[in-house]
């Protein structure tokens, strides 16, 4: 533990000079760019597995060191390695890696790739210092980094206007988000004079502090600002389905697997700042966002924008876990979903490969036979997902949540809520994989799909594999990842299945699970038999309700209308105001110097050098004149001299008179 | 009977007059040389009389000073005399008032 911990700072660096070496490479040196970024992750990934190691037989470690002093304040900084940061660490190395790997397929034909590699270094050594930050303020750097990089690589192919749209889109909402979360993080540094986690007892989150810190809970909901842009909570998850701009290992690592847990992550990290009021927003925000997100997925075509509202519906369901369950709960789903997300992601981009760049689901269909692999894997993606029983583990972490919601001390409309939204989660899963694995190919281009190298597949296999056992570490009866997170050990009990708490509430889950399942099933299933161009069948039957979910409820035409319209008015008038205002008063006072300096070069040129012209003409007369006396006659001169002595002897004599 | 001291210094005034028109009115160089010597020579008479009829006449004080005073104008004299021969040389007359190269 004591030597991990000095050798904990290792783990962000090697991606990072990864990143720096990849961005100073030329950009023909495709493979050395992506060898040095995978090697860097890779020693990441085993850094972090020997962290992890450490952290199942002791508790926390930290290391912290002065940064610098300003006045009698110093600021320190440091890394801290506790169960909560370990098991991210780890499950941000892996997916990265594996991402990374499947990459090397994805973008093969990319010119870019060296910069990709660079920008992906880049992400990785973020996220992983984030992960190990046990100071508020550098964690926030690193907060920023992360969104650098997703900006970065969301317009990574920023020749498409909506990809550069996208990247900005994405830059300036979690700005928002994050003011709120630098006001709460100066807020906190007044209340507690320090950014530290954990500092023996001294540090912000611990009790000593927290006994003389009346724990706000408007410090509290302000670094939820930057949770909720982070993590496309609602009002704030509109950056997210257009950040799938990018490509799609970006979309898969950045916004579903990792970044947007970032937000999450947060939470989770300063829970003992959370105090219950602020928990009570934290599960009203995520429940709402559950559904909201969900109800939204149904009604899109685009396979990776279902996916992105997934994403945010999921985002939601962490955040449900958090404020009603505790830590354990969410990070739990967080675990989960990472593997699941990224290999449905993974899944996705390989349908868009195989389909040659075709990403609407309505012009897909029958692919199973000719992807078998990918439809394998994304089976196993959906399933999970959509929480199906016993062995997948998508059901454990959310039924977890629901657990947790039906006994919440507050109110139990959350509750209800997420069971709604896993019924929606598995009507839009079951609608997607209908509409894009099974039924007839609906285009040439399904028709001729192929199925992607085994850089991309084995990936996903791996991917699906973990989709399926990750579950078992946190199941009711051997609640091993709590215990792990809580510090205390857990013991293998069968029957905690069976007890009273549970099982109605995990009961409940599994038939509006199959229902969603079944009706979507039955609705799409007869759907996928016919031609394309045919409307939705919920179209069909709603028409005013899909078109409105298929606007996303206009959310982006309301912030439109409204807070975009504000701003531009607002930048319009600061742009007149700095074109006639300061503009004028530049002119204005460029004029008045350009008047002054022909002032000045007309009283130059007829006052001084017209009065030094009449000096130097009187100087050389008046020499002239004087001249005249020397005319070189000695006689001339003996007479002055003679008329003068005979002066001076009168004066004489006169004076003495 | 010895003359007095005046009658030796109208004398001596008489003989710097003399030489001062000479000097300022003669165009010949020789002659305006001549003028100054007269001045010189009066002025001698002076320091002698002085001399002569002052308080300490046994020192012999005068004398001597004369004697340089003699002998530095017997140096000035062949200066001046040289110096006009080579103007003389050069511009072929001797004229005073020819010789004005240095006017300004």
């Amino acid at each position: 533990m004591e030597s991990i911990i000095q050798y904990l700072w290792l783990i962000p660096t090697a991606p990072l000079l990864a990143a720096g070496a990849g961005a100073l490479l030329p950009r023909r040196r495709r493979r050395l760019s992506a060898g040095l970024a995978i090697g860097a992750i890779s020693i990441s990934f085993l850094l972090s597995c020997a962290a992890f190691w450490a952290t199942l037989h002791s508790g926390r470690a930290t290391s912290n060191f002065r940064w610098f002093d300003f006045g009698t304040t110093s600021v320190q900084m440091g890394w801290v390695l506790d169960p909560l940061g370990a098991i991210m660490a780890v499950m941000v190395a892996l997916v990265s890696l594996l991402i990374f790997i499947y990459s090397l397929g994805y973008m093969a034909k990319d010119e870019n790739f060296t910069r990709f590699f660079c920008f992906l270094a880049l992400f990785a050594a973020a996220m992983l210092g984030l992960v190990i930050a046990n100071s508020l303020l550098l964690f926030f750097m690193c907060w920023e980094l992360v969104g650098l990089a997703s900006y970065l690589l969301i317009g990574f192919w920023f020749q498409k206007p909506s990809a550069a749209a996208a990247a900005k889109k994405a830059f300036i909402v979690t700005r928002i988000g994050d003011l709120g979360f630098l006001v709460g993080m100066l807020w906190l540094y007044a209340k507690a004079g320090t950014h530290l986690f954990y500092d023996h007892g001294q540090g912000c989150l611990e009790p000593a502090a927290a006994g003389g810190l009346v724990a706000s809970t408007a410090i509290a909901l302000l670094i939820f600002c930057g949770a909720v842009g982070k993590s496309g909570q609602i009002p704030l998850h509109v950056w997210l389905p257009d950040a799938m701009e990018g490509p799609t290992p970006v979309s898969a690592l950045i916004h579903a697997a990792t970044m947007v847990a970032a937000g999450v992550f947060l939470i989770a990290r300063v829970y003992p700042l959370m105090t219950p009021g602020a928990l009570q927003v934290v599960t009203w925000v995520g429940a709402l966002t559950a559904v909201f997100a969900a109800s939204i997925a149904v009604a899109q075509s685009d396979i990776k924008r279902i996916l992105a509202y997934s994403t945010v519906s999921q985002l939601g369901y962490m955040m449900m876990g958090l404020g009603a369950g505790g830590v354990a709960v969410g990070m739990f789903h967080l675990t989960t979903h990472a593997f699941f997300k990224a290999l449905l992601f993974l899944g996705a981009g390989s349908v868009i490969h195989g389909c040659h760049e075709e990403q609407d689901i309505r012009k897909m269909g029958g692919l199973r036979l000719r992807l078998p692999v990918t439809f394998a894997t994304y089976a196993v993606g959906m399933m999970a997902l959509s929480g199906v029983p016993l062995f997948f583990s998508g059901f454990w972490s959310k039924d977890a949540i629901l657990d947790a919601l039906h006994h919440w001390r507050g109110s139990q409309v959350p509750f209800y809520l997420g069971l709604l939204g896993a019924f929606l989660t598995a009507f839009y899963m079951t609608r997607q994989v209908c509409r894009v694995f099974l039924g007839k190919p609906m285009t040439v281009e399904a028709e001729h799909a192929h199925e992607s190298p085994p850089v991309m597949t084995v990936p996903l296999l791996i991917l699906a594999a973990l989709a399926v056992m990750v579950g078992f570490f946190g199941t009711p009866a051997w609640p091993w990842f709590q215990a792990y997170l809580d510090g205390g050990s857990a013991g293998f009990d069968l029957s905690k299945l069976m007890n009273e708490h549970q099982l109605p509430v995990m009961l409940l889950s599994t038939a509006l699970v199959a229902a969603g399942i079944v009706w979507s099933g039955w609705i799409y299933g007869r759907a996928s038999a016919r031609p394309a161009r045919e409307a939705d069948p919920l179209e069909v039957a709603q028409p005013a309700l899909f078109a409105c979910v298929q606007k996303k409820f206009y959310v982006d035409e309301f912030y439109d209308a409204t807070v975009v319209r504000l701003t531009t008015a607002f930048a319009r008038f600061c742009d007149w105001l700095d074109r006639v205002v300061l503009g004028g008063l530049v002119r204005a006072v460029c004029w008045l110097a350009l008047a002054l300096a022909r002032l000045d070069r007309n009283v130059d040129k007829s006052v001084v050098n017209e009065g030094f012209d009449i000096g130097t003409e009187a100087v050389r007369g008046a020499g002239q004149w004087v001249s005249r006396l020397q005319n070189g006659q000695v006689q001339r001169y003996l007479r002055v001299i003679g008329l003068a002595f005979c002066g001076l002897l009168i004066l004489l004599l006169w004076g003495c008179a | 009977m010895t003359p007095s001291l005046n009658q030796y210094l109208v004398l001596s005034a008489l003989l710097f007059g003399i030489g001062l028109a000479g000097a300022l009115a003669r165009r010949n160089a020789v002659l305006v040389l001549i003028g100054l010597e007269l001045m010189l020579n009066a002025a001698n008479l002076n320091f002698i009389a002085f001399w002569r009829f002052g308080p300490h006449p046994e020192k012999l004080m005068g004398l001597m000073f004369v004697l340089f005073s003699i002998a530095i104008a017997a140096g000035e004299a062949a200066l001046g005399l040289a110096l006009v021969i080579a103007i003389y040389r050069h511009r072929r007359t001797a004229q005073v008032d020819r010789f004005d190269s240095l006017k300004g």
